[in-house]
């Protein structure tokens, strides 16, 4: 039997819920009153959705979803009053605590979990649907990277005649999307210069969606994406829309780049780094553009744009500074590396691996990952996590000294450690997992450092 | 000394940490003296019996496993001579499932193992999924275990008078019933044990070195101790993950 309560009363006992979780000391609440929302009666969500007057954009990709949805919110935030899940929590219900405490918000915009999109967009039904890559992630949690992809394709087949579709034409199976909806903005990377010499390691989709041939790249960006040509059939990365040119990769500083849409073009200079962060304003700006902003308003969206909870954040720890680069799958781990060698090769880093299920249990992904580059000019590698040893294992057969190796399971003591390493006025380099990084975050605001992260503006 | 290993399917077959399992061989050979040389048969390549001392199959999802399958085919006559000559091999996962006699995936599709392994796989409709530690005695009266990481929907069924790899002490195994885990025929051995097998169960990666040795050798060497401090935490750590949390039979 359901009690049948108004929308109001369901969204008063929801509310309650979370804060009492926030007063027990559970975390910040942010997923608790949605999933009793959601238990209580799952119509309630569609019903709340659909009071935001402008409607709900929505945000998917393995790597990079909650950088793009921070950067069309820093974006649209001038424009409109949005209810948005920033910190993180994306599954349906933290998508219906957003709703829940969203009074007096205009438009929805929802960072989403690839496996619960199908979902979240059956219910949202949104105006507008920014998909940005499919990496192999967790298999133990999504399954196979395929059956992902069949169910994005139903998911987009699916959606309202009247929902604008942004896409990553970039990557094989998202870019293919781009067919099943008239009108859809692809997106996409124009610049051999920055492009790799060979495949990753990482790579996934490299075989022709449509006939299984190897694909010829004119260029590979990150992992699998690039400008791809099947030499059997000739399918190939769809003509772009919204592209990033002439780019300028500046350490761990900054990246510039010229982004160019169908009616303008503009140098945009993102404050942060790295090719994975262009692909990820390339898609803000996509989402952006279909939800009516202004050119004028994505350059200076772009440009104001600092840094994602937990993605890439420097937070002053006393007299040193942590640099905290966020790890969870072997290409957006690659992209981490890649970014800190650019930026000159630390002597210590601090590598955090857990295996929760937000990390993934089977922890073998590790060993997908190109940790090599961090060899050269690495004198102490501080292993941490719950499965620390592992991690260890990892770095010892890549070819570290397993002297030069630290094995510190507590994360408190791994990251007391590294800064002891580390001199006065210097940066730690700090790479955890999903659950790991939360830890740490913990711990550093815990001592004063940071604010806890259901407190944080964007 | 030299030993040759082969790698099947390197672009193709190598979702689960494969070359992980490689990296283990390599280095360990290495550091008793011995050259590792890896060489990459893929599609079209020809397989040459006698010229490995090791075949190394990995693991892939269903898109690659299919695009391999064909190839494989063209290649048992070299993989079964090479196995009967001696050649050690691991095949992990959907390699191993290859190896086999069939494979019927979800769909109802079958394609064509080699049939070097005694046994028949079927995809069922739930994967198995978790942590798994197994008891082998490789060598008469020398238990040990295995742990490792699992993630396969196929239920690989062994005829009664196949040898497994081990026992299941927790998790899954070869069909989530029998209580037994993979196949062994000779010095070829097939699991569902990625996540990476061989870093953290260091004994099972010098077995596998001693027996390539004894491909050129006549014989298994004795290989000289390491320091595993390293390794045997992660054995640990790992094994009591399976004892807590592995898949239920």
């Amino acid at each position: 039997m359901r009690l049948a309560l108004p929308l109001a009363a369901e969204v008063a006992v929801a509310q309650a819920a979370g804060r009492l979780s926030r007063l027990a000391g559970a975390g910040g609440g942010t997923t608790v009153p949605g999933k009793l929302l959601w238990k209580l009666d799952p119509g309630a969500i569609d019903r709340l959705a659909a009071r935001l007057p402008l409607g709900s954009a929505v945000v998917s990709a393995t790597n990079g979803k909650t950088t793009t949805a921070a950067m069309a919110a820093s974006i649209l935030g001038g424009r409109f009053n949005l209810a948005h899940n920033r910190a993180g929590a994306n599954l349906m219900s933290g998508v219906a605590s957003t709703l829940i405490h969203a009074r007096g918000a205009e438009l929805g915009l929802f960072e989403v979990d690839e496996a619960a999109l199908p979902e979240v967009v059956a219910r949202l039904r949104p105006r507008a649907v920014c998909l940005g890559n499919l990496f192999r992630d967790q298999l133990d949690r999504y399954g196979e990277l395929e059956h992902v992809a069949e169910r994005w394709r139903s998911a987009v087949r699916e959606l309202p005649p009247t929902t604008a579709l942004a896409v990553n034409g970039d990557d094989p199976q998202v870019g293919e999307l781009a067919h099943e909806r008239q009108g859809a903005i692809v997106f996409g990377l124009d610049d051999p210069h920055v492009a790799r010499s060979s495949l990753q390691h990482a790579a996934d989709s490299k075989y022709c969606i449509r006939c299984g041939t190897p694909y010829e790249y004119a260029a590979a960006y990150v992992g699998h994406l690039g400008d791809y040509r099947c030499p059997a059939c000739g399918h190939s990365r769809p003509p772009l829309d919204v592209v990033a040119r002439d780019l300028e990769l500046n350490g761990l500083e900054s990246v510039g780049f010229t982004l160019v849409t169908p009616a303008e073009s503009r140098r945009v200079e993102l404050r942060v780094p790295g090719l994975y962060n262009v692909y990820n304003a390339l898609a803000a700006s996509s989402l952006a553009l279909t939800l009516g902003a202004t050119f004028e308003e994505i350059v200076s969206g772009l440009g104001s744009f600092s840094a994602a909870f937990g993605r890439f954040e420097r937070i002053a720890v006393g007299d040193r500074s942590v640099l905290m680069l966020l790890i969870k799958n072997p290409a957006g781990a690659n992209e981490a590396v890649r970014t800190i060698v650019d930026g000159g090769s630390p002597a210590i880093a601090v590598v955090a691996l857990n295996d929760a299920i937000a990390d993934g249990r089977d922890v073998s992904w590790i060993w997908d990952v190109d940790f090599e580059p961090l060899l050269v000019g690495l004198d102490r590698l501080v292993a941490t996590g719950d499965r620390a040893a592992e991690l260890a294992l990892r770095f010892k057969y890549g070819g570290l000294d397993p002297d030069a190796i630290d094995v510190v399971p507590s994360l408190e003591r791994a990251l007391d450690r590294g800064l002891e390493l580390v001199p006065p006025g210097g940066e730690l380099v700090v790479l955890p997992t999903y659950t790991a990084m939360l830890a740490l975050r913990k711990i550093v605001a815990d001592r004063g450092f940071a604010r806890p992260y259901w407190e944080r503006a964007a | 000394m030299k030993i040759v290993v082969g790698h099947l399917y390197p672009d193709y077959l190598n979702i689960y940490a494969d070359r992980g399992n490689i990296a283990v061989l390599t280095r360990r050979a290495a550091w008793r003296g011995h050259e590792v040389e890896v060489r990459s048969v893929s599609v079209g390549e020809p397989l040459h019996a006698g010229e490995h001392d090791l075949l190394y199959v990995g693991g892939g999802q269903d898109r690659e496993q299919a695009l391999v399958a064909q190839d494989l085919a063209a290649k048992a006559e070299g993989v079964l001579e090479a196995a009967a000559d001696g050649a050690a091999l691991l095949a992990v996962c959907g390699g191993y499932q290859l190896l086999g006699r069939s494979y019927r995936d979800f769909h109802g599709d079958e394609l064509p193992g080699i049939g070097l392994f005694p046994f028949d796989t079927v995809a069922g409709a739930t994967r198995m999924i978790g942590d798994v530690l197994l008891e082998c005695e490789l060598e008469p009266g020398d238990r040990r275990t295995l742990a490792g990481f699992e993630n396969h929907a196929g239920r690989t069924r062994l005829d009664p008078d196949a040898q497994p790899l081990g026992r299941v002490v927790a998790g899954f195994g070869n069909d989530g019933e029998s209580g037994w885990e993979g196949c062994r025929v000779g010095r070829a051995v097939g699991t569902y044990l990625h996540g990476p097998l061989l870093p953290r169960n260091p004994w099972f990666a010098d077995w596998l070195l001693a027996q390539a040795l004894a491909h050129r050798l006549g014989e298994a060497p004795q290989l000289d101790p390491l320091a595993d401090d390293l390794e045997l935490q992660a054995h640990a750590v790992s094994a009591r993950r399976a004892e807590t949390r592995g898949g239920r039979r």
